[in-house]
């Protein structure tokens, strides 16, 4: 079990780049050479163009693993520029291991600054959450996505899915969730739940709990979802409708808890389950860390401090 | 419990200590050179740098060195490194038939012109841990290392002791038995799967790259699988070949080819029976494999995963694994394969906590009686 009590205490400021280490100079800025940049944002303007297509692009080998975020991390390094403030994220929390390791990565390679708090970046790279706090025109998200393809469980071959997409013909998918329903009275997908993009292609959200679904549709922000491993990219452009599928009798539902968060009281957001000690005992606290941060500075110190206090117990 | 969940940064650095001690052992004992892995793990250095894709046995060493041995990690450091560099031409292809031979078997012919050249291997080794290793000996034993490779060379036709000798398959093929492949017209540059993406279906040339830098314990296991049934395959090993060639470059400010020095490498003609079709005769149908180095192993699968991948080209029944091009390409990249599988070691508490939830809500509203545990998850990804 890894305690870091200091590291607890710096992620309430924010993390500028210089005071970690200095930029690389053996590599190129953000670490791909410019021709395999442009390669990638001619991907990333097709992919804007057609909102929800999978556009192919040259992956190429990341000094990170494939399935760690390599295809977030290529656009990232293709869109930043020197004046770019950047936040990663993964699982909601900037302190979790390896987005730890890839902010690293590009404050090694571009000596941006760095951020913690939503709403102060430019650049939002993340995996498995959106953040709670509303993104603006200003701002571009960028998903890491293990598996594009929405359907690829259910028909494993590309050649087949893709001529699915060109006829828009989804109606594996809807059997799919149909199957669910008469199964188990509900839709058992939880994450990565599929989504309708601008009325035509099914596009997997990357696996984002279904919590965060509604926040795509209509967001100020352009998403962008980088797929190093299955050479991916596509995205959602700024104010684009994104339907979460569901049949007209069982709508789609996003999860809902009993118990507000432990830490900010918050009610609106993901909670995640944390087990406080071997007797069961449970509590939900916020999975957004930079949204449960600033809802507890708006609640004061006092009602911060017995959560915290468990924390030294553990 | 809340802090526990996060890594931090302080524990990275941490961990990347105790890694560089891991991989130091015990400072008492000297440190590994990178031209004693170069010298003294040969075999290691030609497989990292057959599946890193880049010529360079400095290189793979120095990776083998820096991933403790792990030789897959050691290839992904190497690839990782290949992908930030520049291009600066294409060379021409190498033409095997003159290379100079270190080594040549033909399992299809008793004797040939050029002979069966033994070379180093271990085949015809016992597996006897040999304890003489266990001490480290300064006596150099390499003085008649020519005679040796003399002697390795079977007492054979005159042709004997010629450098470079004609590939078995060329022999074969004066009675046209076996397929011939004629270049395509103009020699159009070649797929760069490392450069685009592959779609399928995928031609030849893009399936042999894949195969080229795919792992070589996947290849063996797909190649071992047609011998067991899961493929039609009757393959022979028309001859196997290690040596080095030259590698030519044709620079466009001087028209014509230089040499820019040469590669050692592993190349594998396989054969297999083909009863023919509407079009074709009976003949014989090749599988290729080529690597890097010394490696056979990886070159043999090669060559049989690779014939099994023409299944539908040839009008064979596509039934098997390895005779499914997406189910092969797919899957043979250890890059991509040990980057996800173990991916599952990042935190996956946001979509663990929504499954956590949908499970209690199963249990407490079981349907119909049953509501059995499921199918319907979908990866942890």
């Amino acid at each position: 079990m890894l305690k870091t009590n200091n590291t607890s205490e710096k992620t309430t400021e924010t993390i500028t780049s210089h005071e970690n280490q200095a930029v690389d100079q053996h590599f190129n800025f953000a670490y791909l050479d410019e021709r395999t940049k442009r390669m990638i944002r001619r991907a990333i303007l097709k992919a804007v163009a057609i909102p929800g297509y999978q556009v192919p692009f040259g992956s190429r080998e990341m000094p990170l693993p494939y399935g760690w975020g390599t295809g977030g991390i290529q656009v990232t390094a293709s869109v930043i520029g020197p004046r770019d403030v950047l936040k990663v994220i993964d699982q909601g929390s900037d302190d979790t291991v390896n987005a730890v390791n890839i902010r690293r990565f590009f404050q090694r390679t571009t000596n941006v600054e760095i951020t913690t708090q939503t709403q102060a970046a430019t650049l939002i790279q993340t995996r498995h959450r959106i953040p709670e706090m509303t993104l603006t025109e200003d701002q571009i998200i960028i998903y890491q996505v293990p598996v594009p393809e929405p359907m690829q469980r259910l028909e494993p071959r590309e050649r087949e899915t893709r001529s699915l997409h060109g006829l828009a013909e989804y109606g594996l998918m809807h059997v799919k969730l149909y199957e669910d329903i008469a199964r188990y009275g509900h839709i058992a997908t939880t994450y990565d739940y599929p989504v309708l993009v601008n009325n035509r292609y099914v596009m997997a959200p990357s696996p984002i709990p279904k919590f965060d679904n509604p926040k795509m549709h209509m967001n100020p922000a352009l998403q962008l979802f980088g797929a190093g491993r299955e050479k991916r990219i596509y995205a959602v452009p700024p104010y684009t409708s994104v339907e979460s599928l569901g049949f007209e009798d069982y709508p789609f539902e996003i999860q809902r808890w009993d118990a507000p968060c432990e830490l900010c009281g918050s009610r609106d957001s993901f909670l995640d389950e944390v087990i406080t000690d071997d007797q069961g005992g449970r509590i939900f606290v916020c999975s957004d860390s930079d949204y449960c941060e600033t809802e507890q500075s708006k609640l004061g110190p006092s009602v911060v401090a017995p959560a915290l206090s468990i924390a030294k117990d553990d | 419990m809340y802090v526990a969940v996060k890594g931090g940064e302080q524990a990275i650095l941490s961990s990347y200590q105790l890694l560089d001690q891991q991989r130091r052992g015990d400072p008492s004992v000297p440190e590994l050179s990178i031209a004693q892995i170069r010298q003294q793990m040969k075999l290691a250095v030609d497989r990292v740098m057959t599946e890193g894709s880049v010529f360079d046995p400095e290189l793979a060493a120095l990776a083998i060195k820096q991933a403790c041995g792990d030789l897959v990690e050691a290839i992904f450091l190497l690839r990782a490194f290949r992908a930030t560099l520049p291009r600066l031409g294409s060379t021409q292809p190498i033409d095997t038939g003159k290379m100079v031979l270190d080594r040549r078997i033909s399992a299809t012919f008793k004797d040939l012109p050029g002979g069966q050249v033994l070379g180093p291997t271990y085949d015809y080794t016992q597996r006897l841990l040999d304890f003489s290793l266990l001490a480290t000996s300064a006596q150099a034993q390499t003085e008649s290392t020519n005679e040796m490779l003399a002697v390795a060379q079977t007492a054979s036709s005159d042709t004997a002791g010629e450098h470079s000798s004609p590939r078995v398959i060329d022999l074969l093929n004066r009675e046209g038995l076996i397929e011939t492949h004629h270049a395509t017209p103009n020699d159009p540059a070649p797929f760069d799967l490392t450069r685009q993406p592959v779609r399928f279906p995928a031609d030849r040339s893009t399936r042999l790259q894949n195969l080229a830098r795919g792992d070589e314990g996947f290849l063996l296991a797909m190649a071992y699988s047609t011998q067991r049934g899961y493929a039609n395959s009757h393959p022979f090993v028309g001859e196997i070949r290690l040596g080095s060639v030259e590698v030519e470059l044709v620079p466009e400010e001087l028209g014509f080819a230089i040499s820019i020095g040469d590669i050692e490498i592993t190349e594998c003609q396989m054969i297999n029976q083909f009863a023919g079709s509407k079009t074709e005769p009976p003949q014989f149908t090749r599988g290729y494999g080529l690597a890097f180095g010394h490696s056979e192993r990886k070159a043999m699968a090669m060559s049989l995963v690779d014939r099994a991948l023409r299944a539908a080209e040839l009008g064979e029944l596509v039934q098997s694994p390895a005779q499914m091009p997406e189910f092969v390409l797919s899957h043979s990249d250890n890059l991509e394969a040990s980057g996800f599988v173990q991916h599952l070691k990042l935190p996956h508490y946001v979509d663990f906590q929504s499954e956590l939830e949908l499970v209690r809500k199963m249990r407490t509203a079981p349907r119909q009686g049953q509501a059995s545990t499921d199918d319907s998850e979908d990866e942890h990804a």
